[in-house]
């Protein structure tokens, strides 16, 4: 178990470097100079090198990016060009923020998702199974982003019960435990829950489906085990498969929630990619992207942990 | 088999038996024409090619003329059956003309990572060994990141614009279809007939043509297919984050974006470019479904 764990994260390695040098190579495929966006125009020959030179745009690539990577280990992912504040100061502020309405969207996602899957797979082809299949392509199959606007529309626009945007009130940023705050999280965190939704109960329904068709579920009927008895044994068995793709389904929340920050003007890390793509922030777009990416790649390296402890079969397998 | 008895209830198909056994992809077919959910879809994404292939000529109404006195009509008004758009553009047309181009961008990564990462796959798979090692971890580092976080991270890198929207998204989705298809090609590769292909003194590129890829391209299609409604909601997301399309062509994800700040004043006229992308999305994830069913593929 423990050889399994250690080689988990050592095939980790690799990948968070090869992770780190795709985030280095995005600044380089950017068409245009790096600096173009706080150069001005008129920029003396020698203003243009100093600056160069002090954001290292001068020196070779694998230089640039051995000393890239020793600062970044070390919590330095340069300074913003819009801003000139640390870009890791600003990228921390906004995680907070995406991890919090990530958390609770995955939280509602996994609650609703898990309970449609099981009633889904315990009565198969029954009419609530059909309506939790429905349930389920529509959430994948919709845009979320439009998503958010119909939320808006609904619930802000015509009824007038939840506001539209922003994490506090007056544009606050900082998460504070009050109604107001809780108010704004309502609709992105619903809105946010549709994915995780539709993939979880698809899931827990195959799961359950898969689980009841085994030969222990007759031994354990034959038995004569009540059907609440039953169905803890199946519960047991499916939950390891489903806290996975709960895990999972947070790391893609954190990454892809930019679309619906975007909409609900959410401070979070997807508020501040956008800025970073249209301010031609290289360096705060290169921190975001790898710190994100990071959590990604740490994310699932845990969930494949956290399975094999609940069910070991997988690390003899 | 119900597959069977109809054969034999219907003497004029018992006859197609006598002559010639039907193949798998005939058989395929056949039974997604009996799914009702998938033909549905079927015909919705016929509609919505046609309207790509003829919008711009059966339009109502010039999708790009607009009008400052008309803008923002709600749904109903005279000669505007859906409205107008915040330049007073006729909602119905551009939604017409818009499937040309909100197709085009949704479809055209998925064929370019449909053909780049079944030969990727293929080839690691086939070939085995270090190449094998090297290409699937350079894949893995892909894999790493999240599909949007990927595409929109990529496209904002490249600059917004519709082949760098083009270019990342298939960039996006070459990972999960070359992983399939090493997969496959890994498991067809040690199996008898290949072996039996080898012995007989057949090239490598004969194998792959003859025996790889007739049973490699089955499941990589039916994932592909899936992957268009994915790749709709994102192609669209990139035009509505301002990183895709260009105005003033009509894009349903573009659209959305425009019309954003029009949900206070006419909300349900901004609702309607998702609509369809919502629409267009369910009809190929419904189509996929029923053909991985119909090519009894278990996932």
């Amino acid at each position: 178990m423990i050889e399994f764990l250690i080689r988990r994260v050592i095939y980790a390695m690799p990948i968070m470097l090869g992770v780190a040098l795709v985030c280095f190579a995005l600044v380089h495929l950017a068409p245009g100079d790096p600096l173009v966006s706080i150069l001005p125009p008129d920029a003396s020959q020698e203003l243009q090198q100093k600056l160069r030179a002090l954001y290292g745009f001068d020196r070779s690539y694998p230089e640039q990016f051995v000393s890239w990577i020793a600062r970044a280990l070390q919590g330095d992912l340069g300074v913003s060009i819009a801003t000139s504040r640390p870009v890791l100061d600003e990228v921390l502020k906004a995680v907070g923020n995406t991890l919090r309405l990530a958390a609770l969207a995955t939280l509602i996602g996994f609650i609703l998702g898990s309970l449609f899957g099981f009633v889904a797979g315990y009565f198969q082809n029954s009419w609530v199974d059909k309506l939790a299949s429905l349930t389920a392509v529509l959430g994948v199959s919709v845009p979320h982003y439009w998503l958010g606007m119909v939320m808006v529309i609904v619930f802000s626009s015509q009824l007038m019960w939840l506001p539209a945007s922003g994490a506090g009130p007056s544009g606050s940023d900082l998460w504070q435990w009050n109604w107001e705050h809780i108010q704004h999280m309502v609709l992105p965190a619903l809105t946010m829950s549709v994915i995780p939704m539709g993939i979880i109960s698809r899931t827990v329904r195959a799961l359950v489906a898969d689980i009841l068709a085994q030969e222990f579920v007759m031994g354990l009927r034959a038995k004569g085990l009540t059907d609440l008895g039953i169905l803890a044994h199946v519960v047991k068995n499916a939950a390891p498969t489903a806290l996975a793709v709960m895990g999972l389904q947070l790391g893609y929340l954190l990454g892809g929630s930019i679309l619906i920050e975007t909409v609900f003007a959410w401070p979070g890390t997807g508020f501040l990619l956008n800025s970073a793509i249209f301010q031609r922030d290289l360096p705060l777009l290169q921190g975001t992207i790898l710190v994100l990416a990071m959590f990604f790649v740490v994310l699932n390296m845990l969930v494949d942990m956290v399975q094999t402890l609940l069910d070991p079969r997988i690390a003899r397998g | 088999m119900p597959l069977l008895s109809t054969r034999l209830n219907s003497p004029q198909l018992a006859v197609t038996v006598a002559e010639r056994s039907p193949g798998y992809w005939q058989n395929v077919l056949h039974r997604l024409s009996r799914d009702k959910v998938a033909m549905a879809a079927a015909a919705v994404i016929v509609i919505l090619l046609l309207l790509a292939v003829l919008g711009a000529w059966i339009t109502p109404a010039d999708p790009y003329k607009s009008s400052m006195l008309s803008r923002l009509k709600p749904i109903g008004t005279p000669n505007f059956p859906l409205g107008t758009d915040e330049l007073g553009r006729d909602m119905l047309s551009r939604l017409m003309v818009g499937a040309r181009l909100s197709l085009f961008m949704g479809i055209t990564p998925v064929i370019c990572a449909f053909f780049c990462g079944s030969i990727i796959g293929i080839t690691a798979g086939y070939a085995g060994g270090a190449i094998n090692s090297v290409i699937m971890r350079t894949i893995d580092v892909f894999y790493a990141f999240p599909s949007v976080l990927l595409a929109i991270a990529l496209s904002g890198a490249l600059g917004a614009g519709i082949t760098n929207s083009l270019i990342s998204l298939t960039v996006v989705f070459i990972p999960p279809i070359a992983r399939i298809a090493e997969s496959v090609t890994t498991q067809i590769r040690t199996r008898d007939f290949v072996e039996a292909a080898r012995a007989s003194g057949a090239s490598a590129f004969t194998i792959v043509r003859v025996h790889v890829l007739g049973n490699v391209l089955g499941p990589i299609f039916v994932y592909a297919t899936s992957l268009i409604a994915v790749a709709m909601i994102l192609a669209s997301g990139l035009s509505f984050l301002g990183l895709g399309v260009k105005p003033p062509e009509p894009e349903w994800g573009l659209m959305l974006n425009t019309l954003r700040t029009a949900i206070y004043t006419q909300p349900w006229v901004a609702a309607l470019p998702g609509a369809m992308i919502f629409i267009t999305s369910i009809a190929f994830n419904l189509l996929s479904d029923g053909l991985r069913s119909a090519m009894e593929i278990k996932q």
